[in-house]
């Protein structure tokens, strides 16, 4: 039923600065907007250096973060409309690190995601409309409905799961590399993870041992400034970088508002990996246009006043790539996509809801059943 | 004939798969010098890139074999004691056991968690003492508790080559048991498969792990008044419920002995099964720890919430009792 599809067992060779905690009171406008404005300020600063990366495809990477844009635009309307159950986790904003990162990766590297990782799937190039598909509980989705937004998974182009565990999937990335290197490839692993997640021991356990392994992986913490509503100066004691340094693992602060300057990072990181010489951390600095969840939108829990909301909203990776290319093939490439995700929702909507009596397939690989509920 | 005891057999099971099976390798603490024994020689055959001494960080090491099991490895990873499992509960309960459905079947994960000396082991005290299979037969992780020597060999084989997660608890109260086996017939033991150890009419004593040994003695004791037949399920989840009918089709009575705490314990699914599905005269009774029971340190303390061969006595001259008049 279920078999590993990285590679069989058979192909696996001889397997040779704080402040004080605590929720942020109403009516800090101005202390808000100035931390707003410090975040971006520093990633602006960050990365402005790029060396010897490889030329990147800018109308790609508009096309990434034009396809990511639009897939929210959409999920978040199916939400609303309940077509989608239990709400989603929107990356608008954060585009340039999915599409920048991705852009970096041979096909048959993997990654793993995080419950923000519409975009990590989209980017590495799943299928829109099997995605779509999988967001609105359909037997068509990636998972055949199994998984929904936060564990959409497509094994056969290398997506090893997103995961709703914050920190959960840096010991996975790290072992599937491992694994891929005693196997005798050169694949890469890039797992993605938020600033909330480098406060897990698990994450912290994993440096550890990625750096004495030297293992192929690139670890991707997205810095939107907030784990839900506590912002990250609240919660991360010294510096996220310096935390991976502790382990000898280099590391780098890159503008993950700009898609080329994410790539250029990316791509040096994954090159170490294939040279052997180990892990990476990028901490991509990045603003969440949106809200933590699609709960949000009726909960309005108070942690960003609209002033620092809108000046987040005013570095916006789409206006960043698109100004890179020309008019007439940004045009283009905003109709195919629109399109694309036409033809998506419309798979999604027309395609069927799984057969309740089979809720409990695929829970064991060997086809184990189990005991009913009720008799 | 030889003398094979529980401990070699363990170490047995994990060289024959690595030998068989070059995905298969092992991660834990100090299994290189293997201070448990149960990776003795191991490094020696297979090297140190298939025996891997882990940092102490089992949070990392045990989400680091589900990652490695989906790029196409086999780890068995040796747990130092059962408390650790708690530590590596999320990894396995949440990541491993969920990955198969949660992707709609696109991965499997098979991975070993082997837990030697489970239980408690003479004066550990409160936080090496647990035997928590319950737990993982609750949340349906594939669970096996070997009684005798050549089923820890069989049931260890299997949950390796299963292509899903599965923990195998080999109680302190067994690694001691040697016996006399045919080492050229040691084979793989099905999952979900019980084994009666000894057959009788009167009343099915389900007995878990190394209390099988204790209602093998208790059941020679009173071999002259009652015929108790002795029924180890062997795994726990998946459990053998078709063999548990057909020996209370033959007996109509059931005492549960099972070392781990009483309340939502493996006992009570036996008994609520039992109750719910199978032929039963009497009402049925098990013999646990208390509920909710932390081992304490004094000999006598720690004796004391253990499952008794007195107890276990009482219970079932109990069911005999009710059975009569009832
Ligand atoms: C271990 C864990 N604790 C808490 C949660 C609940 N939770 C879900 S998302 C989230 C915030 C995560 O913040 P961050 O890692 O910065 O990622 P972001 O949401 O900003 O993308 C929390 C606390 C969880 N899923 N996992």
């Amino acid at each position: 039923m279920a078999e590993p599809v990285i590679a069989t067992a058979a192909a696996v060779p001889v397997l040779a600065g704080t402040t004080a905690g605590g929720s942020v009171p109403e009516g800090l406008a101005a202390a808000d907007s100035a931390k707003a404005g410090s975040v971006l300020a520093e990633a602006a600063a960050v990365s402005a250096e790029a060396d010897s990366a490889p030329a990147p495809d800018s109308a790609a990477l508009y096309r990434t973060v034009r396809l990511i844009r639009g897939f929210e635009q959409r999920a978040i309307e199916l939400v609303r409309s309940r077509v989608i159950f239990g709400g989603i986790h929107p990356y608008t904003g954060q585009e340039a690190i999915a599409a920048g990162t991705c852009a970096a990766l041979r096909a048959d590297d993997l990654i793993t995601s995080t419950h923000r990782g519409h975009g990590h799937v989209l980017a590495k190039g799943a299928d829109p409309a099997r995605m779509m598909a999988e967001l609105a509980g359909r037997s068509t989705g990636l998972n055949r409905g199994r998984g929904g937004s936060m564990h959409a998974a497509d094994f056969g182009i290398g997506i090893l799961g997103a995961n709703a565990i914050v920190g959960a999937a840096a010991p996975i990335a790290t072992g599937a590399a491992w694994a891929a290197r005693c196997a005798g490839s050169d694949r890469v692993v890039l797992t993605y993870f938020g600033d909330g997640a480098v406060s897990q021991g698990v994450v912290l356990e994993t440096f550890n041992l990625a750096a004495l392994w030297r293992a192929p992986v690139v670890f991707v913490c997205e810095n939107n400034g907030f784990a839900t509503t506590t912002r990250t100066q609240d919660a991360v004691a010294g510096s996220i970088t310096a935390r991976a340094e502790a382990f000898g693992i280099p590391a780098e602060r890159v503008d993950g508002m700009d898609p080329e300057a994410v790539f250029a990072a990316t791509a040096r990181a994954v090159a170490r990996a294939r040279r052997e010489e180990g892990p990476t951390l990028l901490e991509c600095i990045t603003y969440r246009h949106d809200a933590h969840h699609t709960w949000e939108h009726s909960a309005r829990p108070r942690y960003r006043t609209p002033e620092e909301i809108e000046l987040g909203r005013g570095v916006d990776p789409l206006d960043i790539q698109g100004a890179r290319i020309d008019v007439a093939r940004r045009e283009q490439i905003d109709a195919e996509v629109e399109e694309l995700l036409e033809a998506a929702v419309r798979f999604a909507l027309d395609s069927p809801h799984p057969d309740p009596a089979t809720a409990l397939d695929f829970l064991y690989a060997d086809g184990t059943t189990a005991r009913a509920g009720a008799l | 004939m030889t003398i094979l005891s529980y401990l070699k057999a363990l170490n047995r099971a994990i060289g024959d798969e690595m030998e068989r099976d070059p995905a298969v390798c092992v991660f834990g603490e100090d299994v290189r010098v293997a201070v448990s024994n149960v990776t003795s020689g191991l490094v020696k055959r297979f090297g140190p890139e298939r025996v891997l001494d882990m940092p102490i960080s089992e949070q990392a090491f045990t989400g680091v074999a589900t990652g490695a099991a989906m790029a196409g490895a086999r780890p068995v990873i040796e747990y130092q004691i059962p408390a650790l499992l708690f530590i590596a509960f999320e990894q396995i309960v949440n990541q491993a056991h969920k990955f198969s459905l949660m992707t709609g079947g696109q991965t499997s994960v098979p991975v070993t968690y082997l837990v030697p000396s489970s239980g408690s082991r003479d004066g550990w005290a409160g936080q090496h003492s647990d035997h928590p299979y319950s737990l993982f037969a609750h949340v349906g992780v594939k669970t096996v508790v070997p009684a005798t020597p050549a089923d820890a060999y069989g049931l260890l084989v299997t949950a390796i080559r299963d292509d899903d997660p599965v923990v195998v608890f080999a109680p302190a109260g067994a690694m001691g048991r040697r016996a006399d086996v045919d080492l050229a017939r040691l084979a793989p033991v099905p999952l979900g498969l019980g084994r009666i150890h000894r057959p009788g009419s009167d009343v099915t004593v389900v007995a878990v792990g190394h209390l099988v040994h204790d209602a093998l003695e208790v059941a020679e004791e009173l071999a002259d008044t009652v015929d108790v037949e002795v029924f180890d399920p062997r795994s726990l989840y998946p459990f053998d419920w078709q063999g548990l009918a057909a020996s209370l089709e033959r007996t109509g009575r059931l005492v549960v002995v099972d070392d781990s705490n009483r309340s939502c314990g493996i006992g009570g699914e036996v008994l609520a099964t039992a109750a719910e599905t199978m032929r039963l005269v009497a009402p049925p009774r098990r013999v646990t720890r208390p509920d909710g029971a932390v081992l304490p340190f004094a000999e006598g303390l720690d004796r004391a919430l253990q499952p008794t061969r007195e107890q276990l006595r009482h219970a079932i001259q109990g069911v005999m009792k009710a059975g009569t008049t009832g």
